[in-house]
């Protein structure tokens, strides 16, 4: 990203009437197209043999990982939650991590790719919640502790979902923005270590999407008689 | 002083405003957040992984109201929503 774009929507590849194919797009598949081929790749030949190749041994240790880090927050089997929550994780992490490939945008520095990722979080949460507690036992949670925390409980929920697409959006494009500031300062070596900072902060990200999305459905999914703290956090 | 010249004076003069004063807030919690995970580190070593971790995911939670400053003034300065109007 050079300095004078604010995101990668701006960049227009190919245009055809109303369709658009911009950079956003082109890296979004980009990604898509590289962790499909990877993966079908290395389940082509899986074992469960005491010898596995090292590349399964990753994808195990990504997908127990995430196990894991679901475990410490519903009580209940992982596996109904992971595949939404490690797409999340991985997704935005590799985005992140490809940024440092020299011409490569990454999309998760789009107002776009942010925002609906952030939707898919705000849908899950009530599709998690009625299926695991029914309509009513959803609705319920609006009214807690009392009717008069309904408009709250509501702002509530738009406001963490803008909250979670503009941190995302917005570490992602200022990595990106201070790395282009830099390079025409202080060209040497500077931008390097910018660079480092950027990955770190990258994977962070990703990680923090992820639990946060794996909080809000868990505090959706949540048994009512289980009087746990409420940890839902607007930030 | 003409319209383009007040908006361009006001969105510069406001952007560099925005990010001046919201990095105050985060730069002190981050501090202090700081400060106190190497204080719990020095009382238990042995959680320092936990510690560690948890404090990377609060500090970039409370470094997240600094990106809003910072994905404000950006909008001010490169999509500027009156500059585009009055150009158009």
């Amino acid at each position: 990203m050079d300095i004078q774009t604010l995101t990668p929507d701006e960049e227009i590849l190919w245009e055809y009437g109303l369709v658009v194919i911009n950079k956003t797009i082109v890296f979004t598949w980009v990604v898509m197209l590289a962790m499909i081929v990877f993966s079908w790749l290395i389940t082509r030949k899986l074992s469960t043999g005491p010898e596995i190749s090292r590349w399964q041994n990753l994808l195990e240790m990504t997908i127990e990982y995430v196990r894991s880090q679901i475990r410490e927050m519903v009580p209940r089997d992982p596996d109904a939650y992971l595949a939404f929550i490690a797409t999340l994780f991985l997704f935005i992490g590799i985005s992140n991590v490809l940024a440092v490939v020299p011409g490569f945008i990454p999309p998760t520095g789009s107002l776009s790719t942010t925002a609906a990722l952030a939707l898919c979080v705000f849908l899950a949460v009530p599709l998690y919640g009625i299926a695991s507690r029914g309509v009513l036992g959803y609705l319920r949670r609006y009214i807690q502790p009392t009717v008069v925390m309904l408009p709250f409980n509501i702002i509530g929920e738009l406001s963490r979902t803008l909250a979670l697409a503009v941190r995302l959006f917005g570490n992602v494009m200022s990595a990106a923005k201070v790395a282009a500031i830099i390079v025409g300062v202080v060209p040497l070596l500077f931008p390097v270590a910018l660079n480092l900072l950027g990955l770190l902060t990258g994977v962070i990200q990703a990680y923090i999407f992820a639990v946060l999305a794996m909080v809000y459905i868990a505090s959706a999914t949540r048994v009512q008689q289980q009087s746990q703290p409420n940890e839902e956090e607007n930030t | 002083m003409t319209n383009d010249v007040l908006i361009g004076l006001i969105s510069i003069f406001t952007a560099g405003i925005t990010i001046a004063i919201g990095s105050i807030g985060p730069a002190l919690g981050e501090g202090r957040a700081l400060a106190e995970a190497l204080r719990s580190i020095a009382q238990q070593p042995d959680e320092s992984g936990t510690i560690t971790r948890t404090l990377f995911v609060g500090l970039a939670m409370v470094e997240s109201t600094a990106i809003y400053c910072f994905v404000v003034s950006m909008i001010l300065i490169f999509a500027n929503p009156f500059w585009n109007q009055y150009v158009a």
